[in-house]
């Protein structure tokens, strides 16, 4: 409950610094976000070509509160000291850091998978990449439908 | 305030894949929140977890703020050798915690 004193502070600081709001209505603010799911890939793979295949990534299609939302990602590999995964990226298009989760693993793993939870920001495509022990990439995305973004809840301090 | 848990079968056949899972309590703050008042919430995140066998590390994740409030991480290891599996989480604000949960190989 907001008292009366609490919403008079609350708009007087709105009025005298719209940098927040600016934040939030940046026009490039897509652009912006697609630049750096671009340079976090870059930073991850290099200049190695990613193929499709081998990862699996689960996550529900459709989701009602993007502040939780579970994943798995299974990679097919025999893990052994021969060919193994080495490391799983997570990555996500709109949120405000692309960076979710970088896994390093080794043959002891015995089977290369992760499983954790996510915040996402937005509707959008998430992105699991595998670096196998020869050094290429495989990858898988899935399409995430988000009915509640895990950015609009306001801190409660 | 800080904890931790583990949970893992306690004895398992050697070469044997044993399921582990593990959840630190934790707000995962990410940084980009604010106030009702419009201050920026400091981002206070777990960094990174590690599992180590027997000294040997066997898998690490590096954390981002995408990651959920209370990280829940499960993942395999091969039951190689009887001894103790030490898991730990480092983060922001000098946050560590270490659990230890022993396993009989057979």
């Amino acid at each position: 409950m907001t008292t009366r004193r609490e919403f008079l502070v609350l708009a007087a600081t709105s009025l005298a610094v719209p940098e927040a709001a600016r934040a939030q209505l940046d026009p490039n603010l897509a652009a912006n976000r697609k630049a750096a799911f671009q340079e976090a890939l870059h930073g991850i793979v290099g200049d190695t070509q990613v193929r499709r295949g081998r990862v699996k990534l689960q996550l529900p299609p459709l989701i009602d509160n993007g502040n939780s939302v579970p994943f798995s990602v299974v990679v097919e590999s025999p893990m052994t000291e021969a060919d193994y995964v080495r490391a799983i990226h997570v990555l996500t298009e709109k949120n405000p850091l692309p960076d979710v989760v970088s896994v390093r693993l080794s043959p002891r793993a015995g089977r290369a998978t992760l499983s954790t939870r996510v915040r996402l920001a937005d509707t959008q495509t998430v992105t699991a990449i595998a670096q196998m022990s020869d050094g290429s990439f495989w990858s898988d995305s899935a399409e995430v439908v988000v009915t509640l973004s895990a950015c609009l809840e306001e801190g409660l301090i | 305030m800080a904890r931790a848990v583990v949970t893992m079968p306690a004895q398992a056949k050697r070469g044997e894949i044993v399921e582990i899972k593990t959840l630190a309590q934790h707000p995962m703050e990410t940084g980009f929140r604010r106030t009702q008042t419009g201050e920026l919430i400091p981002r206070d995140i777990i960094r990174r977890f590690t599992c180590t066998y027997n000294g040997v590390e066997v898998y690490r994740a590096d954390l981002h703020p995408a990651i959920a409030a209370n990280p829940l991480i499960s993942f395999t290891t091969v039951a190689s050798e009887s001894g103790a599996l030490t898991f730990q989480w480092t983060g922001d604000n000098s946050y560590t915690v270490t659990e230890i949960a022993p396993i009989r190989v057979e």
